[in-house]
């Protein structure tokens, strides 16, 4: 018996050592990240700035091109998440409530696609479709592009959402006297709505965090979002200024940080369940 | 209020076939029950009243007006949802309310509508919940409330009791009960418990695979089932159905099965008719069954199977030679005492007989 608990004892140990060591490479970065903006003589190593200062920070504000950038990545990260929210909300409803035959398929495939047009090897065609429709170097273009490689799994996320949801919430509203969009405005979409909240935050991110589709379709400085223009703070010679990189970084993740708490305040991320049954 | 009319109704899923071809008449104020097993189509046709499904051939009228291709908001309808279908981000104010909003009534007048409605339902102390901080009693008032604030020609039931446990489903069977005599509704009540059909309709559609197999007042059902799918549908337990041998001797039917003991039954043209066959099945209550006496001459005896006190009766069943089971119902306030073989005795006047292919054959005093 005595022996069984130590055996137990030991691998317990073993166990949390070794998960210890693990966390703490994931986490190193993390660690970094938070204290060199801080260090005015920060390097990839990891330092405890002394002393503290906002210095990177000044410089960072008075780079004109990268708090630009700031602003259009905001611009294009509304634009297609306003975008993806509200066409997937729509076209997801009307599939899983409409009787068409093969829409699963129809949602298959477009997932399918999906990782096809925002993926990499699609960036010629994509280059030369935007070309042809004169958008090259405009926000639109970058947003309808994020938006198309965005929809299918927007739609498909949203899909399975609403069909857990019962159809008698519509039902019951329509034979208690409302028209198919009262019943949709009124019933569905406050049902649906953490479900949405789900798909803006996560297409939010996405956009965001992008690099190459801005990169290919924008020409001008004055239009490059804030994952471009993170470019600016590496030397001619190709090496990163460390100290304003970090700097800028911080600001970067800033409004995302800001996204998920705001939206876990307000809407929580959690979900309506139908009723026990 | 309204009658209901279906004319020839069919209705199709694909290859599936929910519901061949019914015609049936509800009358103004009448509380109609449709009583099947699951998958026997009557939610379908419910649907259909209401206007969520269309049907794939036939009419559909309320109120003398044709409402096939109408829009469930347009039918002047009431409908309670088995899930009662409460919205979740609402409280149980605007839940109830809600009928009103949408036709344009102004917030203070809905809502002290849906008061009136909540105060004769005992829930308008709860006004201000939402619907997951109540019980699934309250939940099931709300629903009915949402579908009675607001007038409406026919009030449609979608086994609204199913999902309440059994003591709050008799309160709540007994107060749609009371409704329907104060409110004289025209209503369609969808259920699978027998009870709950017996108790509250006017007349009861029981149907199977998507036909009617009898419409008829409850006492009708029960007296005289049309079928044996009806005679084993209805009545707690169900009546017991035992397959005959059936013979004709001495201007009289025989009757012969494993441990039953029946006198000879007079003959009437139908029971001559049915007998050439050489089979029939012998149906009777278990309330019209008792220990029997020596002297009794109808008797069926087997080994005893179970003995379930209920309280004001006892449920005695026995296992017949062949594998077939009788159950009687009992009423004596002694304990019954039997033994591992059971005698029970009946009257020849409760026995119904049902022919080869399951229909009953009329009595000798039925014309």
């Amino acid at each position: 018996m005595r022996k069984r608990t130590q055996n137990i004892f030991v691998r317990r140990t073993i166990f949390a050592a070794a998960a210890t060591f693990l966390g703490t490479i994931f986490a190193l970065p993390l660690v970094w990240f938070i204290f060199a903006p801080f260090n005015a003589r920060a390097e990839l190593g990891l330092a405890i700035p002394s002393p503290f200062t906002l210095s990177n920070f000044a410089t960072v504000f008075q780079n004109t091109f990268a708090m630009q950038a700031l602003l259009n990545s905001l611009i294009q990260a509304a634009g297609g998440v306003v975008l993806v929210g509200g066409a997937a909300t729509l076209a997801a409803y009307a599939l899983s409530r409409s009787p068409i035959p093969g829409k699963g398929a129809v949602t298959y495939i477009l997932l399918l696609f999906s990782s096809v047009v925002s993926g990499s090897a699609a960036m010629v065609p994509i280059f030369l479709i935007i070309s042809a429709a004169g958008l090259i170097d405009t926000h639109l273009a970058v947003i309808l592009v994020f938006a198309g490689g965005l929809l299918p799994t927007a739609m498909f996320i949203l899909r399975d959402f609403i069909d857990a949801i019962p159809r008698s919430y519509e039902e019951s509203a329509m034979v208690a006297g409302a028209s198919p969009l009262q019943a949709f405005f009124d019933v569905a979409l406050p049902v649906i709505r953490p479900g949405i909240v789900v798909v803006v935050v996560w297409a939010f991110v996405n956009i965001w965090g992008s690099f190459l589709i801005p990169f290919i379709l924008l020409r001008s400085d004055k239009l490059m979002p804030a994952s471009v223009a993170i470019y600016s703070f590496y030397s001619e010679a190709g090496t990163p200024i460390v100290t304003l990189l970090a700097a800028y970084s911080l600001i970067y993740s800033l409004p995302v940080i800001a996204l998920y708490l705001f939206v876990n305040w307000k809407f929580g991320f959690r979900f309506f369940g139908g009723i026990k049954s | 209020m309204a009658s209901v009319e279906f004319q020839n109704i069919s209705k199709t899923f694909g290859a599936f076939v929910a519901v061949p071809d019914i015609s049936f008449q509800i009358a103004d104020g009448e509380f109609i029950c449709l009583l099947g097993p699951s998958g026997c189509g009557k939610t379908t046709s419910l649907r259909m009243i209401a206007g969520l499904e269309t049907p794939s051939s036939g009419r559909v009228m309320i109120g003398g007006r044709d409402v096939t291709y109408l829009h469930p908001k347009d039918r002047g309808i009431s409908m309670v949802f088995q899930d009662y279908a409460l919205y979740p981000h609402m409280n149980i104010a605007d839940n109830i309310a809600y009928p009103l909003k949408v036709r344009g009534e102004q917030e203070t007048r809905r809502h002290a509508r849906a008061k009136e409605v909540a105060d004769v339902l005992k829930i308008g102390d709860l006004m201000k919940r939402l619907p997951s901080q109540i019980s699934g009693g309250q939940q099931q008032r709300t629903s009915l409330a949402r579908a009675l604030v607001y007038p409406s020609e026919v009030y449609l039931f979608d086994e609204p009791l199913s999902n309440l446990d059994a003591k709050l489903r008799l309160e709540a069977r007994g107060f749609l009960n009371h409704l329907q005599r104060d409110m004289g509704m025209t209503a369609v009540y969808v259920t699978h418990d027998q009870a709950e059909a017996m108790a509250l309709a006017t007349r009861i559609a029981v149907m199977d695979k998507g036909r009617i197999v009898q419409f008829a007042p409850p006492i009708e059902i029960y007296r005289r089932p049309a079928t044996t799918f009806v005679a084993n549908f209805v009545g707690n337990p169900p009546m017991n159905l035992i397959a005959v041998e059936a013979s004709i001797g001495e201007g009289a039917l025989h009757l012969k099965a494993d441990g039953l003991q029946l006198a000879p039954i007079a003959l009437t043209d139908a029971i001559a008719k049915a007998a050439t066959s050489g089979r029939m099945t012998l149906g009777v209550r278990p309330e019209h069954l008792r220990i029997a006496e020596p002297s009794d001459r109808n008797v069926v005896s087997g080994d005893l199977f179970a003995n379930e006190n209920m309280g004001p009766e006892s449920l005695v069943t026995l296992e017949r030679g062949d594998n077939g089971r009788v159950t009687a119902r009992i009423f004596t306030d002694d304990e019954i005492r039997v033994g591992t073989s059971v005698h029970l005795a009946f009257d020849t006047r409760h026995v119904t007989l049902f022919d080869d292919s399951g229909a009953r054959i009329p009595a000798a005093d039925e014309r």
